[in-house]
């Protein structure tokens, strides 16, 4: 499903920094993988890399379906339509209603009509509890809701992938819970999943993979009862060891 | 003391305290102008903005008056000419200032009315008016081209769109309009009368003059828009699959919108008074027929206060109405 070739990032402003070194790794379609590693380690660049959110150093690839998102030979807006994201700071369009926010792009990129995108936004937004809100505008939603219906949005583009960049780490600590569970939702129904979070009951109960990275490089991967109970590098230990 | 009495009391005061420092200002003012023998006649103001005026039907022709008829309200006079050539001109009755058998020669008076047409200050006015309308409507097309292109991507895009700003901001508008007037305008209407066509008026010189002056500054209040709209906005909108041109008309530009309005209020009220400039180029707007006005009147005083009046009402009804687009974009 996605395959990650070579792949690195130079930060060269305000000063030069090696974000990314050589990540090589591949996510099957269905897999649920979840990126963990300290702040500072590269992981949300690494997600922000799949849709060309950042642009990688020359000579590194990402195949997404068999398409490589860095040609510039690829039409970038097709590829993205197919990939949903997530935000850390949820980033609703403040000037639209839930329902609005939701349909937008079915209605700009998929060209669906307008009753047909608005009956797939009410489903969706019913599936992460919120049909209720779909009148309200984002300022009048609490974080969680607000992260609810971000999902939703992106869902509404019948994604091929789902990338979540920190998806509860801007959120009150009570909200986390309703946000985590609609992603449970929806690694249960198949969807192919990359998950940056610092969530470890997440990481442990739904992923099928875990990718321990620290600067800027994959230090350890594998599925999370491996992972967690008998990593084999010093640094995954002292990792763990801090934060559980 | 109860707090509420006490602010009140403040209030009041204050507030009297405003009135009292306007009324003296006014009355400062009225007793400067006695000491200098100025002699205020606003009832002679009236007449520049309806004013009734006569109308002369003049014969065209010399010959006799040949028949006079009278019907309801209209009268038509029949002049015949030597060689048998038949003239007649029809006009409302009343004034009638021939009798059959007159001998006239062209250009004698045959019968004269009264017409109220707006006066010159109105026409001036409405010049203002539709100078400045026509001005804003493409300042706000170029500002918003120059704005967007200045945050592009493309360099070529972004330095022609800093060069325009940089070089209309760094000179005078009063240069900008001689510019258009005698250099690029001596050039087109050349270039016309060559190939045939009649000359554009000095009135779309001084219109483009201020829609390029005004396009420049709109274009900075365009791009400090844009880019006030944090960049997870656009992020999100390219993450759905939303090209640039669909994420700047559906996300970034409705959001800039109104974070523009205020500032682009203060450039078109600045706009509208710029227009006073194009009296130089011959454009009888408000300030050049006012000074017309007070040449001929001798009544200085009464005609600028006039004058500053009137703008004050343009650009009081423009902030009004963009405040109104404001409230109503709110959400």
């Amino acid at each position: 499903m996605i395959d990650v070739r070579n792949l690195s990032k130079t930060f060269l402003a305000p000063h030069e920094v090696r974000a990314l070194h050589n990540i090589n790794t591949s996510i099957e379609a269905a897999e649920v993988v979840v990126v963990i590693g300290p702040s500072g380690s590269g992981k949300s660049t690494f997600i922000r890399c799949l849709n060309h959110l950042e642009t990688p150093d020359e000579g590194g690839h990402i195949y997404i379906d068999g398409k490589d998102v860095l040609d510039s030979k690829t039409d970038i807006n097709k590829v993205r339509a197919e990939v949903g994201m997530v935000f850390q700071s949820f980033n609703l369009f403040p000037h639209k209603t839930v329902l609005e926010n939701v349909t937008l792009a079915q209605r700009v990129v998929r060209k669906r009509p307008k009753a047909q995108a608005r009956e797939k936004a009410l489903a969706l937004l019913n599936k992460v509890g919120i049909g209720d809100k779909a009148s309200s505008y984002p300022d009048q939603l609490s974080g969680g809701q607000q992260q609810r219906v971000a999902i939703a949005r992106a869902l509404a583009m019948d994604p091929k992938v789902m990338l979540f960049d920190e998806p509860t780490s801007a959120l009150d600590p009570e909200m986390i819970g309703e946000v985590l569970e609609a992603m449970k939702t929806l690694a249960k129904e198949g969807m192919t999943m990359v998950v940056v979070t610092h969530e470890m009951g997440f990481a442990r109960e739904v992923a099928d993979r875990v990718i321990f990275m620290d600067q800027g490089a994959i230090v350890e991967e594998g599925p999370p009862e491996h992972f967690f109970t008998t990593p084999d590098h010093e640094r995954t230990k002292l990792f763990l060891s801090q934060i559980l | 003391m109860n707090p509420k009495v006490k602010k009140s009391n403040y209030d009041l005061f204050w507030k009297s305290t405003y009135f009292v420092i306007i009324v003296l200002s006014i009355l400062v003012l009225w007793y400067a102008t006695k000491e200098v023998e100025y002699v205020w006649r606003w009832y002679r103001v009236p007449q520049y903005f309806i004013a009734d005026v006569e109308v002369n039907i003049r014969a065209e022709i010399e010959g006799e008056v040949a028949r006079i008829e009278r019907s309801e309200d209209t009268v038509r006079i029949t002049v015949a000419g030597r060689n048998g050539e038949k003239e007649t001109y029809p006009a409302p009755a009343g004034d009638v200032r021939v009798y059959e058998g007159d001998f006239i020669f062209p250009g004698d008076v045959l019968a004269a009315y009264e017409e109220t047409r707006p006066g010159i200050l109105l026409q001036g006015l409405w010049l203002t008016l539709k100078v400045s309308f026509i001005a804003i409507v493409f300042g706000i097309l170029i500002g918003l081209l120059g704005g967007l292109a200045r945050v592009s991507r493309n360099p070529c895009m972004r330095w022609l769109s800093i060069t325009y700003i940089e070089f209309i901001r760094g000179s005078p508008l009063l240069v900008q309009i001689y510019l258009w007037y005698f250099v690029f305008g001596t050039i087109i209407n050349n270039l016309l009368a060559e190939q045939g066509f009649s000359p554009i008026s000095s009135l779309w010189y001084g219109v483009a003059s201020l829609a390029i002056f005004a396009g420049a500054y709109v274009a900075e209040i365009v791009r400090a828009g844009i880019q006030s709209i944090h960049r997870g906005q656009t992020e999100a909108a390219r993450s759905l699959g939303m090209n640039y041109i669909q994420s700047m008309t559906h996300v970034i530009l409705p959001q800039a919108m109104r974070r523009i309005l205020p500032p682009l209020a203060g450039q078109f009220i600045s706009l509208i008074k710029d227009s006073s400039l194009l009296g130089i180029i011959a454009i009888r707007e408000l300030t050049k027929a006012t000074r017309e006005v007070v040449t001929t009147s001798l009544q200085p005083y009464e005609l600028w206060f006039v004058c500053a009046v009137l703008y004050l009402i343009l650009t009081f009804s423009l902030s009004m109405f963009v405040q109104y687009l404001e409230r109503r974009t709110l959400i």
